[in-house]
């Protein structure tokens, strides 16, 4: 897993993304843009965080589903 | 055996669509799709912790920041795990202070290798040899290099193709043999006499009516 670790946190990578998501971006693109990540790890990390039921999908858009929220949550405590 | 070579047969070919994959990669797991509208050097290579792989890897770590310019994804294969590959990349930048940058495919399945037809047996029978797939943004295959396992590649002609490419899409041109970005194009060649007889007085530099070359303007 590249967004989340085995111990369910998420990654460097996976954080950002999830910040992302939580500051109103919703594509894969703008996620892309704004965190510096490239294309192609964005639309990874966001098919796994989905998986995971931390994100999810609409069409072409994401957003952070509750349970991406609380653990966002968590991690800035 | 006579699997394995029943299913090479079936080689990708230039100008059509890249085998889908997904699989699972040093960056995590990646789907062929997940490159779309970047252009994508996949590699292949025999193995990892060999020394001809490790120069490659080097010096497509070297040219990597020249792709990112141009817009081009790199994707390593070969058959060993992503354990390996980690220890490996992990230990190139130790001895060497090289960082790869790119993710590299575990295909212990090779199921990637077979679709590509990466495993030549008569070279090896479980190695990937080493291949070189150029995919454009639209997921087409537009160019293969085949290289034997003892002749690591060359990351000049690798970056003269992408050159090529790019240039060829923008501009409708081709390229003659050993161009260099800055070189004059090869105009396509004239389809009707019409065309032929106008082509001469249009200031283009010509051999004949069929080979004629120009300068791109710089943009």
């Amino acid at each position: 897993m590249a967004c989340i670790s085995p111990d369910g946190k998420p990654t460097e990578s996976g954080t950002k993304t999830l910040s992302a998501l939580k500051s109103g971006l919703g594509s894969a693109e703008e996620i892309a843009k704004s965190t510096g990540l490239p294309l192609f790890r964005v639309r990874s990390g966001l098919r796994e965080l989905t998986q995971a039921g931390l994100a999810n999908q609409k069409g072409d858009t994401y957003e952070l589903s509750s349970r991406g929220v609380e653990l966002l949550g968590t991690l800035s405590n | 055996m006579e699997e394995v070579r029943e299913r090479t047969i079936s080689l990708p070919r230039i100008g059509e669509p890249a085998p889908a994959f997904e699989v699972a990669t040093t960056q995590g797991v990646l789907k062929l799709e997940d490159f779309k509208g970047a252009w994508l050097i996949l590699f292949s290579h025999p193995a990892d912790f060999t020394p001809v792989c490790t120069t490659e890897f080097i010096a497509f770590a070297e040219i990597y920041p020249e792709l990112q310019k141009r817009g081009v994804q790199l994707l390593g294969l070969s058959v060993d795990s992503v354990s390996s590959h980690i220890a490996w990349v992990r230990n190139i930048e130790e001895k060497t202070g090289v960082r790869i940058p790119f993710p590299i495919i575990a295909d212990l399945s090779k199921e990637v290798s077979l679709a590509y037809g990466m495993i030549h047996p008569g070279q090896s029978k479980t190695e990937t040899v080493r291949c070189v797939f150029i995919i454009d943004p639209n997921q087409i295959i537009r160019t293969i290099l085949y290289y034997p396992l003892t002749t690591g590649r060359n990351m000049d002609e690798i970056l003269r193709i992408i050159a090529a490419l790019q240039t060829t899409d923008k501009n409708a041109v081709a390229t003659p043999a050993n161009w260099r970005p800055g070189d004059m194009v090869v105009v396509p060649p004239p389809n009707t006499q019409e065309m032929a007889e106008e082509r001469l007085k249009q200031g283009y530099e010509c051999v004949d009516w069929y080979l004629c070359k120009k300068k791109l303007q710089a943009k």
